[in-house]
């Protein structure tokens, strides 16, 4: 399979990949690791006229500790996440699920940034960081801005940044030592998530629920109120919607993380070291 | 667009199209063909290569993203006197191969892995090869293989 024609511009600067964008108008997209995008491409899901490369904006990809959060440029790839040192004592939730991203190959060449912007509600991350209560850092031509996780995604493969904005930075806040988790149910390492979830402390997030990463509300305010691990996992469908597809019927979607919740909450507690 | 990389440790040069995969880069343009097209959809692992020295999968990366890049195929492993990688070697004398389709992807799967990681255990190379799919079902003896090879190169 070939994708339809484009036009590929390399850019060499974040001023320079918002210069190329402009000039692109608006069938123009930012392209990263492009595991997502080049996949949905040569399937013809998407036909972008000029795809602007930013991967080798190697300024956009860190990870760095700024004391109370953690800064992780949005070009770091799944790779370098999950082999990362600090992310593995202070952030152990996001480096273990992007060590669970699809398979070796994909983590090395994918992106943190470009798997949120491209918002998937199957993928792994964006339920991560919505259970880490992230901040998203956009730049455009006319400056950058702060975006809170739970505005960031809007709807499937719709995310709040505007149409000349380039995610740069994702802050994390430090969560302490509270216990956390990540459980998928896939038919083969390398599918997506017929149903995922991240716990952080009381966070609990849902993956492949909707049309957007979920936070499973019901249960975190059951478990905030001192409801007892298994009433409180019976809760996780509550509000939920999921798609039926090839994978699973919505119904299945719905049993299925209740399951996971029930396995992530008492693993998270297993690990639960603040007191 | 043009681009230059290296594939193989031989510089080459060339004017494609941009929306050329790597994959039909590397066996149309310059009839590397031991890189296999399996599924397509970045699945399979057939089409796995080395970009600048760690696994990707070739169908789902543009021969425009590795302009400037150095690609390792199959046809680049041996040494310039013609003997076989480790990786080879063991992959023949563990009998890691059936129909040999996705022999070319499982053994640059590995030879990333090792490199990245140069004493697996045994489950550690099966996770290391999930993004790898063998049809004949030979993964016990790919296994024991990048396990050999793991060991020559500790010297064992």
């Amino acid at each position: 399979m070939i994708p339809a024609t484009f036009t590929y511009k390399r850019a060499r600067s974040v001023e320079d990949a918002f210069d190329l964008l402009a000039a692109g108008g608006d069938e123009a997209k930012y392209l990263a690791g492009g595991q997502s995008l080049l996949p949905l491409m040569k399937l013809r899901l998407a036909a972008p006229e000029m795809l602007v490369d930013v991967g080798r904006l190697d300024e956009l990809s860190y990870i760095r500790d700024e004391g109370n959060h953690i800064a992780i440029g949005a070009l770091t790839s799944h790779h370098v996440l999950a082999t990362s040192h600090l992310l593995a004592s202070d952030l152990p939730l996001l480096a273990h699920a992007a060590g669970q991203v699809g398979d070796p190959q994909v983590r090395h060449r994918g992106t943190i940034g470009g798997s949120l912007a491209h918002a998937d509600p199957a993928a792994d991350l964006p339920a991560v960081v919505l259970a880490l209560d992230a901040t998203l850092v956009a730049r455009g031509p006319g400056g950058g801005r702060e975006i809170g996780v739970h505005e960031f995604f809007l709807g499937l493969f719709e995310t709040s940044l505007q149409p000349d904005e380039l995610l740069t930075e994702i802050r994390v806040p430090k969560p302490g030592r509270a216990g956390w988790s990540f459980q998928k149910f896939t038919k083969r390492a390398i599918d997506w998530a017929i149903v995922g979830v991240a716990v952080q402390g009381g966070n609990v997030a849902l993956v492949n629920m909707g049309q957007t990463p979920l936070r499973a509300g019901a249960v975190e305010r059951a478990l905030a109120s001192g409801s007892w691990l298994p009433e409180a996992a019976a809760l996780a469908a509550d509000g939920t919607s999921p798609s039926d597809d090839l994978n699973g019927s919505s119904a299945y979607r719905q049993h299925l993380a209740r399951v996971l919740v029930t396995r992530a909450l008492q693993e998270a507690r297993s690990r639960d070291k603040s007191d | 667009m043009d681009i230059a990389l290296t594939v193989n440790g031989s510089e080459v040069k060339a004017d494609v199209a941009d929306r050329t995969l790597l994959v039909h880069f590397l066996r149309e343009h310059l009839d590397l063909t031991a890189t296999k097209v399996g599924c397509d959809t970045s699945s399979c692992g057939a089409c796995t290569v080395l970009l600048d020295g760690q696994s990707v999968k070739s169908c789902t990366v543009l021969a425009a993203q590795a302009d400037g890049r150095a690609v390792t195929t199959i046809e680049g492993l041996a040494n310039d006197s013609g003997e076989w990688h480790a990786v080879q070697r063991a992959f023949r004398a563990e009998h890691g191969l059936q129909c040999g389709f996705c022999t070319s992807g499982m053994v640059m799967a590995a030879v990333g892995l090792l490199s990245e990681n140069d004493s697996p255990t045994e489950e550690e190379v099966r996770a290391g090869l999930e993004g790898n799919l063998c049809r004949c079902t030979g993964y016990h003896n790919i296994v024991r293989a990048v396990l050999a090879a793991s060991r020559e190169g500790q010297g064992q």
